[in-house]
C-alpha cells in the first residue's frame, strides 16, 4: 500500500457547462491549481482533490457558473468512526505527523451566545431611538482602582492608571505579521485608526512601516519574543502579554517557515524560511509571581505610560488564574475562548482543549466581582465573537470590550476554508507570496472592516436602545437583560443568568 | 475629467475586465449569452509578465496623435475631453491602431473599424465603466485626477 | 407569589419632597396634602415618607424603625441590638387606626448609640459599624426589618395609598425642617411593607420614580463593596450608590450626580477645561454606577435635599421656591396644592442636580 492512500476529495468543484465562457479567471485566480483550460476542447476543468473550498473562483466567476458542494463519496456510514477521523487515521499512516489545522474549530460544541436572549423594555420603562437621543458606546479600558485625592483647590487629580479609550467596545484581536500579510496588516492598523479602536500585532512584530499608526496599536510580547525590542514598545498604545491563545492554549504559536520572507523575517527578528515556534510557556514565567515580574519590566520599560494587558487562554480554572492576574499589576486581561482562531494549531489541540469564553467570562467576572477585584482589570473576550449580537451579551455577561479576529478577516475576504497553514491564502490575508498578497488592497480592506465595525456599533446601539439603556457602561455585567434558552440548571449557573420566562 | 487609470500594484492578472468590457460592448443583456463560445474583442487589454500586470485602454490624451492621424474625421475630442470614435465614418485605415502609442485603439469584432475605449458611454452602462465596476481589487479606478 | 427581594418589581410612582431652609420645623401634614393630588400616580400598593429633624430629643441617637412579622423575630432581633448597641429608648411606634391601612406588621422604634467596645474592637468607623449590624439583621434575622437607621430622621411606610400612609402613623404630630414622600405603583401586589419606599440607610433616603435599565450593572458593581441588595428595588441600589460615593469615597453631592447622571461625553467635551477633565474622570472612576433609564429622585440627607433626574429626562420633576421653603414634586400640582403662590418654579434639566440645603448648608 502507498504512502500516500488516495482520499476522494472532501469537496467537489462543480461548473456548470451552459454558463462557464472559458475567460480563465478561475484558473488565474487558483492558487491550488484545482482549474485548468484545455485549448483543444475549449473548455475549462477541475481537479477537486487540490480544492481547499475557499471560493475564491466562485467569487470571481463572472457568470456564476462555479459552485463547491459537499462530496456525497462516503465510507460505510459510522456514527462512531466518521469520514474525516477514518481519513485522518489514513493521513497520519501515511506521514507520522501531528494534524495541522487553522482558524477556529469547526467542531459542533455548544455556542452559548445562540442560548442567551436579550430583552426589550415594554411600557415601565421606554426604549431609547437611537436615531434620536444619544446613545454613548465608547468605553476607557484600564485600572479603575485609583485613591481619590484633591489639590489645594479641592479639585480632583486625575490619579488613574494609563486607560486605553475605545469609541466602540471592540477591537481587533491578535494576528501576526507572517501569519497574516502585510496588506491585512495595513487594512487592520488603518481601520483602527479610522475607527478609533485598536489592532493588534500578535506575536510577530511591527513593520517600520506601520509604525506610524503607534497609537492605535497593542504590541504583543509573547514566549518567543519574535521583534519585541525598545521602539517596539514604546510605539504602542497599550502592551499584551500573551500567555495563552484560545484555539491552542498550552502551545506557543507557530509559523511555518513557508511564510518567514525577508520583511517577516526582519520584523520578528528571526531566520528567514525557517519555522517559528515559539515556546509553550514564557520561560521566564513559570508562576504568577513571574508574570507580575514581567508586567512591571515593562511598565519600568516604558515609564508606567501604556496599560498591560496579559492575555490567557481559556481554561478550567480561568477564573482562579484571572483573579491572580488581576493582582498582578495588569490593567487589562482579555480570555480567549477555545473556538478562537489561529494560523496554525494541532488540530487535536484546537478541538479539544479549553472552553468556551461565554462560560470563561462569567465565571471570570463572578469571581473578580465576589473577590471584590473587578476594578482592578478590564475584561476582555475574546475567541468566536461573531456578530454585534455576540457582542450584547459579552458585554452583558460582563466584558468591558471584545476582541474579534474571526470576523475582521472574513470582512477583508476570508471564506474560512482553514487552511492559512499552508500559506497559499487566494484571498491574499494568510499568505506572504507577494502575487497573493496583492490581492487584498488596503484601500479595500479597511473601509471593509470599517464598515463591518460601525454596522456593529449600530447594531449595538439599536439593542442598547431596546434595553432603555443609552450607555453602554451600563450593559456592562448586566446580567439581568439575559436569560437562557433551553440551558440546564448548571450552565445558567455559572453564565449567572435565569431561565427564559423566569 | 475623469478618467480610467490602472493600479499596476493592485492587478491581479485576472482578465475579469476584458471579460466585463467585450459584454458591456456586446449589446446583448446575458452575459453567458453574449461572450460564450465566442472570441472576444475587449477595449481593455491586461498586459502580463514577469509578474507584472496592469490593464490598459484609451488614456484619452490632451493632445490626442489619433485624433490628428485619422483620415476619415472619425476620432474627435469632446468638450470634457474624452478622445470618441464615429465607427459610422471610420474607414478602417488603422492609421490610429498604428500611431497610438499605448495600442489602445484595437480593430473591432470584424475588422472592418477600429475600436477603442468610451468610458461605457457608448453601451448598455450607462457611462459606469464596467471594468472599474467589477475589478476585484480595485486595481481600475475611474476618477478626476485633473 | 414571591415577596419583594426574592425578585424584582418594576414600578411606577410619584414623588413629592419640601424643605424649610431656615430650619423651622414643618407637620408632616403638608406632605401628606402635597403627595394626595398625585392619588393617580400610586395604586395603593405602596407609600412612605421621610422626616428630617423630627427627634431631637434624640439627635444624637440612631433611630431604627423596624418591622417584624411576628415576636420571635422582635426578640432575636432586640438581642442583637442589646449585643451591638446601647439602647436609649425602645418603644412601638404609635399609629392610627384606619380602615385604609391593614394588616400591619409589629412597627417599632429603638434610639441607639454603637457600643463602645464592640466599635473599638471592629476597627471600623461609626458609621459603617451601623451600616454592617443594619444590612446583618435584614439578610439574617428573619422575619426582621430595619427601615431607618439615621440620626434625627425617621422613614415611615407602608402598603397602601401613601396620604391613608401618613395618617396612619399620624404624621401631623411630627414636626421637621424637611419630608419626602412617595407613592408607589408597584406591578404586582407583593404585600410586604418592607418594600415601600423611601429607602434609607443611616441618614441617607430615597424616594424614586422610574424603572432603571442600569440595574444589575450598578448591583453587581456596588455589592463589591459588602452592600447586599436585598430588596432588588431600584430605590435599594440608588441610595448605596450615593452612601458609597459620598460617604465612603468622599464625593460632593454635585460630583456623585455626575457619576449617576452623567453629562453625555459630547456635552462633556463641550465644557470649559476644568469641567471637563473633572466630569471625564469620574466617568472614567465609576462607570459602573453610571444609572441609565428613567428615574428622578429625592436624596434627602440630614441638613438637605437633593433633586436629580436621569440624563434622558425620562421622568418629571419641577422644583419651585418661596422664601424659605424649597420644594421638589413629580408634578407642579403637588407643590401648588400646598403654595398656591410661588416666587420660583422651573423644570430642571436631565442629570442637573438641584440642592436645597439649610442656610449654613449641610449639618
Amino acid at each position: 500500500m502507498n504512502d500516500t492512500l488516495f482520499m476522494y476529495p472532501e469537496y467537489e468543484v462543480v461548473r456548470d457547462a451552459d454558463k462557464c465562457i472559458a475567460c480563465r479567471v478561475c484558473e488565474r485566480q487558483c492558487a491550488n491549481e484545482v482549474h485548468s483550460y484545455d485549448p483543444d476542447l475549449k473548455k475549462m476543468f477541475a481537479d477537486s482533490t487540490k480544492c481547499v473550498n475557499c471560493h475564491r473562483c466562485v467569487c470571481l466567476c463572472p457568470t456564476h457558473a462555479l459552485k463547491i458542494v459537499k462530496s456525497d463519496d462516503t465510507y460505510k456510514i459510522n456514527g462512531n468512526w466518521n469520514n474525516q477521523t477514518i481519513n485522518e487515521v489514513y493521513r497520519q499512516a501515511g506521514t507520522g505527523g501531528v494534524l495541522l489545522s487553522s482558524m477556529g474549530t469547526p467542531k459542533p460544541y455548544p455556542v452559548y451566545w445562540d442560548k442567551m436572549l436579550v430583552n426589550a423594555s415594554q411600557v415601565t420603562n421606554p426604549s431609547i431611538d437611537p436615531l434620536r437621543e444619544p446613545m454613548e458606546t465608547a468605553v476607557y479600558l484600564g485600572k479603575k482602582t485609583a485613591k481619590l485625592e484633591r489639590d489645594e483647590k479641592g479639585k480632583l487629580k486625575d490619579t488613574l492608571p494609563p486607560q486605553l479609550k475605545l469609541s466602540v467596545p471592540v477591537m481587533f484581536s491578535a494576528m501576526s505579521y507572517g501569519s497574516i500579510s502585510y496588506n491585512a496588516h495595513e487594512s487592520l492598523a488603518r481601520a483602527a485608526e479610522e475607527l478609533g479602536i485598536y489592532y493588534n500585532t500578535g506575536e510577530g512584530g511591527l513593520h517600520k512601516d506601520f509604525y506610524k499608526y503607534g497609537k492605535n496599536t497593542v504590541v504583543q510580547v509573547a514566549s518567543g519574543r519574535f521583534g519585541v525590542f525598545k521602539d517596539y514598545l514604546e510605539t504602542a498604545a497599550a502592551i499584551e502579554i500573551k500567555m495563552g491563545q484560545g484555539a491552542k492554549p498550552g502551545i506557543g504559536g507557530h509559523l511555518p517557515g513557508s511564510k518567514i520572507t525577508d520583511a517577516v523575517s526582519t520584523t520578528r527578528m528571526i531566520p528567514k524560511g525557517v519555522d517559528a515556534i515559539s515556546p509553550a510557556p514564557h520561560h521566564d514565567i513559570y508562576s504568577i509571581e513571574d508574570l507580575r515580574q514581567l508586567v512591571y519590566s515593562l511598565k519600568e520599560a516604558t515609564g508606567y505610560k501604556k496599560p498591560v494587558i496579559v492575555k490567557i487562554a481559556a481554561v478550567h480554572n480561568c477564573a482562579a488564574i484571572a483573579s491572580g492576574i488581576a493582582r498582578s499589576g495588569a490593567d487589562i486581561i482579555a480570555i480567549d475562548g477555545f473556538r478562537g482562531g489561529t494560523g496554525a494549531a494541532p488540530t487535536r489541540i484546537r478541538d479539544n482543549v479549553g472552553i468556551p469564553i461565554e462560560l470563561a467570562l462569567a465565571s471570570v467576572d463572578t469571581r473578580l466581582r465576589e473577590e471584590g477585584i473587578r476594578d482592578n482589570v478590564s475584561v476582555v473576550a475574546a475567541g468566536s465573537v461573531r456578530s454585534a449580537a455576540d457582542l450584547v451579551k459579552a458585554i452583558a455577561l460582563g466584558a468591558d470590550a471584545c476582541y474579534i479576529g474571526t470576523a475582521a478577516l472574513l470582512s477583508l475576504g476570508c471564506h474560512l476554508c482553514r487552511t492559512c497553514h499552508q500559506g497559499k491564502c487566494n484571498w491574499g490575508i494568510a499568505t506572504q507570496v507577494p502575487e497573493l498578497v496583492k490581492r487584498l488592497n488596503p484601500e479595500v480592506g479597511y473601509k471593509r472592516l470599517v464598515n463591518l465595525v460601525t454596522a456593529w456599533k449600530h447594531e449595538l446601539q439599536e439593542m442598547m436602545g431596546g434595553m432603555g439603556i443609552n450607555s453602554v457602561e451600563a450593559l456592562r455585567g448586566n446580567r439581568l437583560m439575559l436569560r437562557g434558552i433551553g440551558l440546564t440548571d448548571r450552565e445558567l449557573s455559572v453564565l449567572g443568568i435565569r431561565h427564559a420566562g423566569e | 475629467m475623469k478618467r480610467i487609470y490602472a493600479e499596476e500594484k493592485w492587478c491581479l492578472g485576472c482578465h475579469l475586465c476584458e471579460y466585463e468590457c467585450a459584454y458591456a460592448n456586446s449589446g446583448i443583456a446575458d452575459m453567458v449569452k453574449a461572450l460564450k463560445g465566442k472570441d472576444i474583442f475587449p477595449r481593455i487589454k491586461v498586459e502580463d509578465g514577469d509578474g507584472v500586470h496592469f490593464a490598459v485602454n484609451c488614456r484619452h490624451c490632451s493632445d490626442p496623435i489619433c485624433v490628428k492621424s485619422c483620415i476619415a474625421g472619425a476620432l474627435s475630442r469632446d468638450g470634457d475631453g474624452m478622445v470618441l470614435i464615429d465607427k459610422d465614418k471610420c474607414v478602417g485605415c488603422y492609421t490610429c491602431v498604428m500611431v497610438c502609442p499605448y495600442g489602445a485603439i484595437m480593430p473591432a469584432e470584424g475588422g472592418k473599424v477600429a475600436q477603442k475605449c468610451m468610458l461605457c458611454t457608448d453601451n448598455q452602462m450607462n457611462g459606469e465603466p464596467n471594468c472599474v465596476k467589477h475589478c476585484p481589487n480595485r486595481a481600475i479606478v475611474f476618477e478626476d485626477r485633473g | 407569589m414571591l415577596r419583594e427581594g426574592q425578585q424584582r418589581i418594576p414600578s411606577g410612582c410619584a414623588i413629592s419632597g419640601v424643605i424649610d431652609r431656615s430650619g423651622k420645623g414643618m407637620s408632616g401634614d403638608v406632605m401628606i396634602r402635597s403627595i394626595s393630588v398625585m392619588h393617580d400616580r400610586s395604586n395603593g400598593l405602596g407609600g412612605g415618607f421621610a422626616g428630617y429633624g423630627i427627634y431631637p430629643d434624640y439627635r444624637d441617637f440612631y433611630a431604627f424603625h423596624l418591622f417584624y412579622d411576628d415576636t420571635f423575630a422582635k426578640s432575636n432581633t432586640e438581642e442583637y441590638l442589646g449585643r451591638h448597641f446601647e439602647i436609649a429608648y425602645a418603644s412601638e411606634i404609635q399609629t392610627r387606626k384606619i380602615p385604609e391601612i391593614c394588616d400591619e406588621p409589629l412597627i417599632y422604634r429603638y434610639f441607639v448609640s454603637p457600643l463602645s467596645r464592640k466599635l473599638e474592637s471592629s476597627h471600623l468607623d461609626e458609621a459603617e459599624y451601623v451600616v454592617r449590624c443594619v444590612n446583618k439583621i435584614n439578610t439574617f434575622v428573619k422575619g426582621a426589618y430595619v427601615f431607618s437607621s439615621g440620626k434625627n430622621m425617621g422613614i415611615f411606610k407602608a402598603v397602601g395609598f401613601p396620604e391613608d400612609v401618613g395618617r396612619f402613623y399620624r404624621l401631623d404630630e411630627y414636626s421637621g425642617y424637611s419630608w419626602t414622600c412617595h407613592g408607589r405603583y408597584p406591578t404586582n401586589t407583593p404585600g410586604w411593607w418592607g418594600g415601600a419606599h423611601p429607602f434609607g440607610l443611616l441618614d441617607f433616603s430615597i424616594v424614586h420614580n422610574g424603572e432603571i435599565s442600569s440595574y444589575d450593572a450598578n448591583r453587581r458593581y456596588i455589592e463589591m463593596f459588602g452592600y447586599k441588595c436585598n430588596l432588588q428595588t431600584d430605590t435599594e441600589v440608588i441610595t448605596y450608590i450615593f452612601d458609597y460615593l459620598v460617604r465612603r469615597k468622599k464625593l460632593t453631592l454635585e460630583e456623585a450626580a455626575h457619576v449617576v447622571a452623567p453629562s453625555f461625553w459630547s456635552t462633556i467635551s463641550r465644557k470649559g477645561e476644568e469641567e471637563r477633565e473633572q466630569e471625564t474622570l469620574l466617568r472614567k472612576m465609576f462607570s459602573s454606577l453610571l444609572v441609565t433609564g428613567p428615574f428622578s429622585v429625592i436624596l434627602g440627607y440630614t441638613g438637605g435635599l437633593m433633586a436629580l433626574g436621569d440624563r434622558l429626562k425620562l421622568r418629571s420633576t419641577v422644583v419651585a421656591e418661596k422664601g424659605d421653603k424649597a420644594y421638589i414634586a413629580s408634578e407642579e400640582s403637588a407643590i401648588r396644592v400646598v403654595e398656591p403662590e410661588l416666587d420660583k418654579v422651573w423644570a430642571p434639566a436631565g442629570g442637573e442636580p438641584v440642592v436645597f440645603e439649610l442656610y449654613g448648608g449641610r449639618k
